[in-house]
Formats: C-alpha cells, structure tokens, sequence
C-alpha cells in the first residue's frame, strides 16, 4: 500500500480539525511527518490561546477543540486513563518507550502521565503495532484521549 | 491583577451560570468536565471543555491534583469552585495558591474555620452571634442553673451519643431532676459516658440566612437574607429573598450578626451565613456559614440587580468591594422553586436518564438557571438538579403568581420530575402566607399521607 497525493490531503485535514501540533505517521517503509503552525516555535504554558482587547467580550472559538481524533481504519486507540501531561520517554533527553512501529503486548509501557508532579506509567492494554502516536510529548492530554494508534494482532 | 482565563471546576447548572457572568466580564472559560458530561449544555457553551476523568466524581470533579493540573495546562490563571465538589476542601484551594492560581472564595484558612463545627460555633461567640443556648452540666446542682437560663423546653443529650439517641426532651424546669437522672443512667449504660448537656430545644424554626461579601481584610457588606424553610430532609426545595414575616428589628439583627461573624474571619469572597429563626421566641442562632456561592444565589440577585458571580471574580482579583452597604437597596420578592430529576411518588427517588424535551417558562420576572435542554443526559453519578425557575415581582403575591404559572409552563419529558409537587407547595394556603417552619413539609406529607 502507498500513500497518494489525497490520502496525505486527508491527514492533513484530520490534523487540522483536532487538537494535536504534530502528526507522525509511519507505513511500509513511508514516513510522514506533520507539524501546526510555525516549525519549532515554542507554546508556552501560559501564552494566551488569543490576543484579544481586553474589553472585548470573549469569543467562543478561541480555545482549541478537545480531541475528536478517531483511530484509523483496522486500529485501536489506547486512550489515556487519566488527564495530566504526557510524556514519550522515562526522562527528557532519553529515548521514547515507543516509537511508530514498535510492537506492544497489553503490559509495555508507553508512555508516562504526570498529575502534579506525580508520574503515573500507561500500559498499551493491547498486543499489535503501533501505527501513530497522535499525543504530543509534553502536552495535556485529556481522559480518554487517544495516545496510540495500534493496530491489533 | 486582570483574571482572564477561568478554569471551572464544576458541572450542571452552576457552570453555566458562572460561564455567562464570565463572558460579561471577558474572560475565558476552561471546564473541566468529566466523561459523563462531554456532551452537556456547559461543555459546549465554555470556551474550551477538557476531560478530567470517568463518571464517577471520586474520579474527576472531586480529584484535586487532576483537576489542578487541568488548570494549569490550560494556561488558565483562576478557578471557580462553585458549590459542592471542591469547593469547600481546604486543601484544594491551598493547592491552586500555591500554584500560582487565583481560587475565586475565600483563604483555605477560613474555610477551614467555618467547616469545623466546635470551632465555627467559637467563632459565632467570640463575635457575640447568638448560639442554641446550652452546655455541658456535671450535676444536677448546675443543670439548673444552666436550665434556667436556657429555658423550657429544652434536650438533654448525651455527650457520647449521636443520631438522636440518648436525647430526652423535657417541656417543664419542674420535670429536669427526674429526666437527668434518666438520660445520665441511660446514657452511662448505652454509652459508658454519663456526661450530658444541655441545649434549647426549638419547637417551631425558620431556616433564614445572610449573603455576604467580603474583601478579605474585614471589610463585610450583606445582600440581605433568604428563607430557605421549605426542605425535606434538609434538602433545601423552595428559597426566597427576602424572608417573609419577619419583623424589621430581627431582620436588622440577622443581618448585623452575619456581617460580625463574615467581618471576624477576614472573610474574602462571597458566603453565606445561616441561622435558625425561633419562631415562638423570636430569637436566632447561628447554624453554620457556607464559603461558596450558593444554590440559591439567583434570589438575592434578583432582589439587589447585583452580581455576585461577578462580584466573586472581582474580589478573587484584588478589587475589593466595588459596592457599599449604602448602596444596596432591595427592589421586591424573588422565589426560586428547585427542578429535580425525581419522583415525588417513589419516595422522592432520583431519576436519571435521558431528556427527550424540556421546555422552561419565560416572561417577565422570570429567570431560568438549568443546563438541561432537547436530548440532555442526566447522569446517575451527581445531585439530581435540573435547573431552578426563580421569579421576581413587586410582591410576593406577584412573584407567587409568576413562579406559579411559569411552572405550569414548563415541560420536561423524559424523566420524572418534582414539578407536580413544587406546584402543591405553592398552592398550599400555609406556604402562601409565608414564614412556614422547617418542619413544613414534614407535617403536610403526614397529613396527606
């Protein structure tokens, strides 16, 4: 199977419509990698979702939508158990648990979710490869939300 | 400072009505939302909905680190508590100061101060607002000293006891000797404490209280009261503002004690104090002081055209009060009637489900508090609130006859609700001559039971 011209024009617009800045996605031997707005400019926590006068009356569509992303085709999500800040790797500077097309049993660990400085490990819960791992390292992700996309033995 | 990002910490009709003052006054909202309510009426009206956890509130609206997390992701730099949840944990409101988040009530140290119940009643006396006369006796010599300044009829508790038991009324001072040695053997026996005290019983009280507002350096106004006696189970059905048959000097008093007590705890943001009304004594004491916007705010709203969602946020952000008591004046009689999702021919059982239409009252005098609408789910893991229906007059004949009839308007299909029997209580010649007891309900279902 190849990626055509429309299949990257859909992943393109299933980023635009979600809440995730990057995108990596990996099949039989095609790499794509896509990432929101300006190459590397940093989001700080605190940096406001819009620049508004202050007098203005706020707008309903200032803050991104929460994830609606759902699995591709033939895959599960492993949705994350808790809210908190995701991590890919044990610490800053190490390598990630996972990658796109590791494989997983139901007890490898995938990632780490911090709750107040408190680090909790995410187990897969499922036995496949991974095709795409739409959570953003260092990001909040949302119960529930999709951290893996496995696609199941 | 300026909030401009708000998480809300809450769910149901009060987050969205903490969501309108914010888009007033131009601030964002983040709602913290748990599974269950994804798809609610607050989630799509606040600027962005993040999900802390299942269902189940032990999982997610009731989780401190989670939700202060969801807070600080969001870049957001207050919280609105609401009511219930976290909104009087100490703990919770420490933990968003110490990062760095504004907690819209009052410091972890005063609710701490009014959620212990011996030390909330040291308060009340140290800031002379009258208790339930009593104490403890060690004999009968002081039992009748005691009693004599308390009066007839009075209890005899245990100090072991609880739950009403060991608990002896005794209606003539003449009648004590024989009732103290009754309670102190009893007691001994059940409990293997002798000790017991003494307290004023009240026959007949009101349940009235005070809202007040505080800029957290002594500084207290009030926003007049509210009779709240119309409760079963003290589930508080049918709120008020003002209080009804209640004479001015006594109204005078409650609203001069409420402020003492907000004013001694340096209390910051908006409270409630609450008090039992002795009818036949015409007295009051203090009950407790809530540390949080209350269900029934709407009432008191009505009745001044302020605020006080709007007067939280101001106080949160270091404006102090921006109104004086002088400047609180009293336009009329506002009645909330609660709508919840119960059936009042089950014994009131909570009655979740789906809403497949809900039609609520408009016109003038008319305000309407729900986050409930066509499809709504009503979630069998929180209170069974629906929405309140609070309507404003000139009188209180006016504002009974607009409460009445928008009731009669409302249409909410699908569940079972209590509106039926809202609409009995207001019919009910007692209730429409007002100032009825907290045992009120009590008596009519035996009546008509």
């Amino acid at each position: 199977m190849t990626l055509s011209a429309n299949d990257v024009a859909e992943i393109l617009k299933a980023l635009e419509s979600s809440s995730f800045d990057t995108l990596d996605l990996e099949m039989n031997g095609v790499k794509v990698s896509l990432r929101r707005g300006a190459a590397g400019a940093a989001v700080s926590r605190l940096a406001p979702l819009v620049q508004r006068a202050s007098t203005a009356p706020a707008a309903a569509t200032v803050v991104a939508a929460a994830p609606a992303t759902s699995p591709p085709p033939g895959t599960k999500a492993v949705p994350a158990p808790l809210l908190g800040i995701f991590y890919h790797a044990p610490k800053p500077g190490e390598p990630p648990f996972v990658t796109v097309g590791s494989r997983v049993t139901e007890e490898t660990i995938i990632g780490i979710i911090e709750v107040m400085k408190l680090m909790n490990t995410v187990r897969a819960g499922v036995r496949g490869e991974i095709v795409a791992i739409p959570a953003t390292n260092g990001e909040l992700v949302e119960f529930g939300a999709a951290l893996l996309f496995v696609r199941p033995d | 400072m300026q909030i401009r990002r708000v998480l809300i910490a809450n769910r149901g009709e009060i987050a969205a009505r903490v969501i309108r003052s914010c888009r007033s006054l131009g601030i964002e909202t983040v709602l913290a939302v748990s599974a269950a309510d994804r798809e609610s009426l607050p989630a799509r009206l606040a600027d962005r909905a993040v999900c802390i956890g299942p269902g189940q509130p032990a999982e997610s609206y009731l989780k401190i680190e989670t939700v202060v997390q969801a807070a600080l992701s969001t870049g957001c730099d207050a919280v609105h508590p609401g009511y219930g949840f976290l909104s009087e944990r100490a703990p919770f409101a420490q933990l968003c100061e110490e990062q760095g988040l504004v907690f819209i009530g009052p410091t972890a140290a005063q609710i701490e101060a009014v959620g212990d119940k011996l030390r909330a009643r040291a308060e009340a006396e140290a800031a002379a607002v009258p208790v339930v006369p009593g104490g403890a006796v060690q004999d009968l010599h002081a039992a009748l000293i005691l009693a004599e300044k308390i009066g007839a009829p009075l209890l005899i508790k245990a100090v072991g006891g609880g739950g009403g038991r060991g608990m002896k009324r005794v209606d003539r001072l003449a009648d004590l000797p024989e009732a103290m040695n009754m309670a102190s053997a009893e007691a001994g026996a059940a409990f293997g404490d002798a000790r017991v005290y003494l307290e004023r019983y009240v026959d007949r009280g009101r349940h009235v209280e005070v809202q007040v507002l505080g800029d957290g350096h002594g500084k207290v106004i009030h926003l007049g009261d509210r009779d709240c006696s119309v409760q079963r189970r003290y589930q508080k059905l049918i709120e008020e503002c003002p209080a009804p048959v209640l004479d001015d000097g006594l109204r005078s008093r409650l609203h001069a004690a409420a402020t003492r007590f907000a004013a001694r705890l340096n209390y910051r943001g908006a409270g409630t104090v609450e008090f039992l009304l002795d009818i036949d004594r015409q007295e009051f004491y203090f009950l407790e002081m809530n540390a949080r916007i209350q269900v029934e705010h709407p009432v008191t709203e009505c009745v001044t055209g302020f605020d006080i969602v709007a007067e939280q946020f101001a106080i949160a952000a270091g404006h102090g009060l921006r109104l004086t008591q002088q400047a609180v004046s009293f336009n009329g009689v506002a009645i909330e009637c609660r709508i919840n999702a119960e059936d009042p021919l089950h014994d009131f059982m909570p009655n979740p489900g789906v809403v497949t239409s809900a039609i609520w009252p408009r016109g003038a005098g008319i305000r309407v508090d729900t986050h409930i609408e066509d499809g709504a789910r009503v979630p069998p893991f929180y209170d069974s609130l629906l929405g309140k229906i609070i309507a404003h007059g000139a009188t209180r004949g006016e504002a009974l006859q607009r409460l009445a009839q928008a009731l009669a308007a409302t249409r909410i299909e699908g569940i079972k609700t209590n509106i039926d029997f809202q609409q009995s209580i207001l019919n009910d010649a007692a209730f429409i001559a007002g100032g009825v007891d907290t045992g009120f309900l009590t008596q009519r279902g035996n009546r008509n039971g």
